[in-house]
């Protein structure tokens, strides 16, 4: 793992729905400059709303600490215009402040060389042209940090390549820190330095080489379906 | 002096129409495409105290339709109850108070409107009125499509949703508010709707759904406006056949594609 000033840190944050519904419970951790960070779970574990939290669009308790000055990319999990939409992809990336060159360049980056596309509609291109607009456009302002919200359908990102090689790419090329959820656990050996499990409950969370040993996946696996059934065992276990 | 009097209403209904088939594109964007019409009836109250007491028609269905709109605003965020069911509960109670004021005999013009009655002052004013609007929809109106794409993103990008929806219901409320004297407060609807619609059939950008938007409006004002001087009918419907002419148009131009 790459050691660099922490950039974010989390303390007993806990979320809940209207003050009632507790979504996240006492969640804790931190990540570095420069580090991968796989939030991972099942559906309904909270892992977009852990998101959507640090992004500071949701009330919460406990700290969450941004390195002062930091400069946050999101790619959100839900955006699915309507297929007519009268909106060119040129347009949707100016709605920031960015000159036509900078626009051709960061759709380069992603893999998207085609000159015809910034002319298409925002609806027409395939879902996987769609996530890698959404990439793009989240890099216009050159941020320090990524967080990036899988959508729950697959995505056919085309060819050999796939997103997360796409953002292991761009996080070298970039020095980014990219927070990532996801559902797929194959994703962690691509693109994850740590990891946090989650299901409401922080269920566990440490590097990749604690996680990775032989039988560990397996194990995380195992008890990550236990604790979804006894929603009350609260006992990390890789803490 | 008839010639000067049909140059300020056509006037008036080629700003109106222009204004409100540019800011017709957010309303279907937003899914709003009913509540213009909804908007329509909130200005009915306003519209029979007016004629009641013999004051400025469109100063009463501003104030009206301002109050409900804020009191829909406020009450959408505090109770999370749906626009849509509170337009609906909101624009009902105001034709129901309306009818208890509104007589007989003015019935009609708040209806379908009287473009007949305009006056240079008022049509001075209402196009510095809709240039305002014009101008203030335009400043907000690529944040306004982003926040309709994605509220996260919007959100995280700083962009002030409920201070923008705002702005926008009440530059709503100035369209509908000058619009009524055009096509009244029945047809009010369709003049914001129909020309957006059409333009949102042929766009391919942006660009082309919004001032399309405007483009069409223009033109269902000013030939609806002709017609109505060569057949002497009401010029509020001829206006929005007009624009519904247009839009019949353009579906078939969008099958075609």
């Amino acid at each position: 793992m790459k050691k660099g000033e922490t950039i974010l840190s989390v303390k007993n944050l806990s979320v809940s729905l209207n003050g009632k519904e507790k979504i996240l419970e006492d969640i804790n951790f931190e990540v570095k400059e420069g580090e991968n960070l796989i939030i991972m779970g099942p559906n309904g574990a909270g892992k977009s709303v852990l998101l959507k939290t640090l992004l500071g669009l949701m009330d919460y308790s406990g700290e969450i600490k941004w390195k002062s000055g930091v400069k946050i990319g999101y790619v959100p999990q839900r955006f699915s215009p309507e297929k007519r939409f009268p909106l060119n992809i040129e347009e949707f990336f100016k709605f920031k402040k960015i000159k036509k060159d900078k626009i051709k360049e960061l759709l380069d980056s992603v893999g998207l060389r085609d000159a015809g596309i910034l002319k298409k509609t925002i609806g027409e291109i395939s879902s996987g042209q769609l996530q890698r607009v959404l990439i793009a456009w989240s890099l216009i302002n050159d941020p320090d940090v990524l967080l990036f919200d899988e959508p729950t359908a697959g995505i056919d990102i085309g060819g050999e390549e796939t997103v997360y090689k796409l953002l292991s790419d761009i996080e070298k090329k970039k020095d980014l820190t990219i927070i990532f959820v996801t559902h797929d656990l194959s994703v962690i050996h691509k693109l994850a330095d740590s990891v946090l499990c989650l299901n409401k409950n922080m269920v566990c969370y440490g590097a990749l080489e604690e996680i990775n040993e032989p039988g560990m996946l397996a194990r995380l696996y195992g008890h990550e379906i236990k604790i979804y059934k006894h929603t009350h065992d609260r006992d990390s276990i890789f803490k | 002096m008839i010639e000067t009097q049909f140059l300020n209403s056509l006037l008036v209904a080629i700003f109106v129409g222009g204004a409100g088939g540019y800011l017709g594109s957010l309303m279907i964007t937003k899914k709003m495409a009913l509540s213009g019409d909804a908007l329509g009836h909130l200005a009915l109250p306003g519209i029979a105290i007016g004629l009641l007491y013999n004051l400025n028609l469109t100063c009463g269905a501003f104030i009206t339709l301002a109050l409900g709109i804020l009191f829909i605003w406020r009450l959408e965020i505090k109770t999370k109850i749906t626009t849509e069911a509170l337009t609906g509960i909101v624009f009902t109670t105001s034709t129901a108070a309306a009818f208890l004021f509104l007589k007989e005999s003015d019935l009609e013009r708040a209806l379908i409107g009287d473009i007949t009655s305009i006056g240079r002052k008022e049509l001075v004013l209402s196009v510095i009125m809709l240039c305002a609007v014009y101008l203030i929809i335009r400043a907000i109106y690529k944040d306004m499509i982003l926040a309709s794409l994605s509220e996260d993103l919007a959100k995280v990008e700083k962009v002030k949703i409920n201070r923008n929806n705002l702005v926008f219901l009440l530059s709503v409320a100035v369209i509908v508010a000058l619009g009524i004297k055009v096509v009244g407060s029945l047809l009010i609807g369709a003049l914001v709707i129909i020309p957006a619609a059409t333009a949102k059939n042929i766009s391919r950008n942006m660009r082309q759904y919004s001032y399309g938007g405007a483009v069409f409006g223009i033109l269902g004002g000013a030939l609806g406006m002709w017609l109505y001087k060569i057949t002497g009918l009401p010029a509020g419907p001829l206006i929005i056949l007009t624009s519904t002419l247009f839009f019949v148009i353009s579906v078939a131009l969008r099958t075609g594609n």
